[in-house]
């Protein structure tokens, strides 16, 4: 069995967030380069922010508040870019829900399948007192114990795994057991690492998976290495668990009144959480893309790029192919985010 | 009364677009009406459509949340080598977010110093709207718990049904197949699961089939964007079929469907003779499916 998931990433981003909130402050933070540099000023500038972004533990969260608007696709098409230059980014698919990413790399496939467990209490009823004591009935915050005919019962399925059971029992009847909650694996594609994790169905809770993705991609990233973490929709545990400990979020939306509503609510967990973050627009002539801009204008946000609706990019996205490398305009729109992006990272870092 | 549940897995694939308009199509044609519950508090957008009129608003409390108090915190480390969350900082603070409230940093201080109080975690409604009643809620940024908010919405919706004799609660769910997911889906009398052709679509639509299943719940899908990539979709009738899942209908790659969410209608109300005569075919199907009484003859 594996320990219980004490992966996570610890959170040293205070002071990168601070310098972002003052660079986000003046006019202009986030703006990659001048839109009209050449290719030679973009190579040479690239080589410049290679050698300055401190890389080592750059983590970079592709987040959304609403599902559907275009995060995996993004991560993926970044990851790959990022991996033409050189950057060995990894690439973890936090979104043990619903596992996308490695969709995009076919015909690689995922392999090193790893279980995760998480500990519950097994009660030894020998050494139990039973009705007459009931501590860790009474101690349990999720109902995950049951007094039942003399006996105390665990329902693992509603267990958090804190352990309080065990802590507050006086005669030492609390063991450890585990339940399955789902497994992580890996895979490679031509400089790309991918570390994804897909839950157990039925299994409710995903932090703890999410916690075990990302402890793997710690693992897989070389030490100058990139770690990309695309999110979960909402706003709630799987995501606050994936944003933990990322330096810089881009936020990916769409021109839609649901889009940039739930744009809204991902802006502000990004304040709650204090870290520095970053829009692309996807799909921006769907609906009114005055709306995205306007809304980055009103919360101060850099809108790094805007990509096109088109027929060829939905098909080529539903194909599970890469933008990046069948439409040579997204290459280039792919290649010019990644600029942005590491430019506001470093302005972050 | 029935309870049909909107899901899809993936994010995106059309969920609340399909509600709202199955939500138009219930109110015009069920005679006891139809209860709405926005079950994705996580990002909530049903009322964008529906505009309701907020009538009654309640503040959601669950679970504890831990706070130190450093005039008695020792700084012994006991809370932080004890939380299995990290949700303790090296200088003794609680990062709320990643606090589970168990209480093992209150079990295990030697001094007294952290305190267990109740959590307020969002805001919960009963709304009024031109389709029927709706409860819907918001949940606190960062906040835990959506399972427990979704079956506070849940109970609410099938409260109000009972009370008013609807025919139908119809709950419009979130993405993914997790503890929301899950409290959305329990009791439901059937699932409809949106999707749309594709790779990741496919994938994810196997995975909330596995959970349809898992909890017994029969199932019906919807094709939404048809047309986006006819080998897709050609895969996922396939899947449909090797399933058994009954295929409600198909909806086109329209623009339409952005067009209505501008002007917060329905496709139902803004097209009716195109998308919304799709919807109504779907809403038809449903109907026959779930044996819901109280459905008028139409013309």
């Amino acid at each position: 069995m594996d320990a219980p998931a004490r992966g996570g990433v610890p959170a040293d981003a205070e002071q990168a967030v601070d310098a972002a909130r003052d660079a986000a402050a003046e006019p202009g933070a986030g703006k990659a380069r001048p839109a009209d540099a050449g290719d030679a000023d973009r190579a040479a500038w690239d080589v410049a922010a290679r050698s300055r972004v401190r890389t080592t533990d750059m983590r970079l969260a592709l987040a959304s508040g609403k599902g559907g608007v275009g995060k995996t696709c993004v991560a993926v098409n970044l990851a790959r870019v990022l991996a033409d230059r050189g950057l060995r980014p990894v690439l973890a698919d936090c979104d043990v829900e619903e596992p996308n990413a490695h969709l995009f790399f076919g015909p690689a496939e995922l392999n090193r399948a790893r279980d995760h467990f998480v500990p519950v209490p097994e009660i030894d009823n020998e050494v139990c007192l039973g009705d007459a004591c009931r501590a860790c009935v009474n101690a349990c915050r999720f109902k995950a114990l049951l007094a039942m005919a003399g006996e105390i019962m665990p329902f693992p399925e509603l267990c958090h795994g804190c352990g309080l059971c065990g802590i507050v029992c006086p005669v030492g009847a609390v063991g450890s057991s585990s339940r399955h909650i789902g497994h992580t694996a890996e895979l490679e594609s031509e400089g790309v690492r991918l570390v994804s994790g897909e839950m157990r169905i039925g299994e409710a809770m995903a932090p703890p998976l999410i916690r075990e993705v990302k402890a793997r991609a710690l693992e897989a990233a070389d030490e100058d290495g990139l770690l990309l973490y695309d999110c979960p929709p909402g706003g709630s545990c799987p995501a606050v668990t994936s944003l933990d400990g990322a330096d810089f979020v881009l936020l990916v939306a769409e021109p839609t009144p649901f889009g940039v509503h739930d744009l809204g609510l991902a802006v502000d967990l990004l304040h709650h959480l204090e870290l520095p973050g970053a829009v692309v627009c996807n799909r921006a002539d769907m609906g009114d893309p005055e709306r995205v801009r306007r809304f980055c204008r009103e919360r101060g946000l850099p809108l790094l790029a805007e990509l096109p609706a088109t027929a060829r990019a939905a098909e080529v996205c539903a194909d599970g192919r890469l933008l990046a490398r069948e439409i040579p305009d997204f290459s280039e729109r792919f290649d010019d985010l990644a600029s942005a992006v590491l430019h506001s990272m470093e302005g972050a870092a | 009364m029935k309870t049909l549940v909107v899901l899809s897995g993936k994010g995106g694939a059309g969920k609340t677009s399909v509600t709202a308009a199955l939500a138009a199509a219930a109110a015009r044609d069920l005679s006891g009406g139809v209860v709405l519950a926005d079950c994705d508090v996580d990002a909530a957008d049903l009322h964008l459509v529906t505009a309701p009129e907020v009538r009654r608003e309640e503040v959601f409390i669950q679970g504890e949340l831990a706070s130190i108090d450093p005039d008695l915190c020792t700084q012994c480390g006991e809370c932080l080598e004890h939380c299995r969350f990290h949700a303790v900082t090296e200088d003794f603070s609680i990062r709320e977010e990643h606090c589970e409230g168990c209480g093992v940093c209150e079990a295990v201080c030697p001094s007294g110093a952290v305190r267990m109080e109740p959590r307020r975690c969002g805001r919960w409604f009963v709304s009024d709207t031109r389709f029927g009643p709706m409860v819907h809620a918001a949940l606190d940024i960062g906040a835990e718990n959506s399972g427990k908010l979704v079956t506070t919405v849940r109970k609410q919706a099938d409260r109000l049904a009972e009370e008013s004799g609807a025919d139908l609660v119809l709950v419009d769910g979130s993405p993914g197949i997790g503890c929301p997911v899950i409290a959305s889906l329990t009791g439901a009398s059937a699932v409809l699961l949106v999707t749309e052709p594709g790779v990741a679509a496919l994938h994810d639509l196997r995975r909330v089939m596995d959970l349809a299943d898992h909890f017994r719940i029969p199932a019906l899908a919807v094709c939404n964007k048809a047309g986006q990539s006819p080998a897709r979709e050609a895969e996922t009738e396939a899947y449909a079929e090797e399933r058994g899942l009954l295929v409600a209908g198909r909806l086109p790659n329209d623009a339409g469907f952005v067009r209505a969410q501008e002007r917060g209608l329905s496709v139902v109300e803004y097209d009716p003779e195109g998308l919304g005569a799709e919807l109504d075919e779907i809403w038809r199907n449903v109907t026959s499916q779930l044996q819901l009484r109280g459905v008028k003859q139409c013309g």
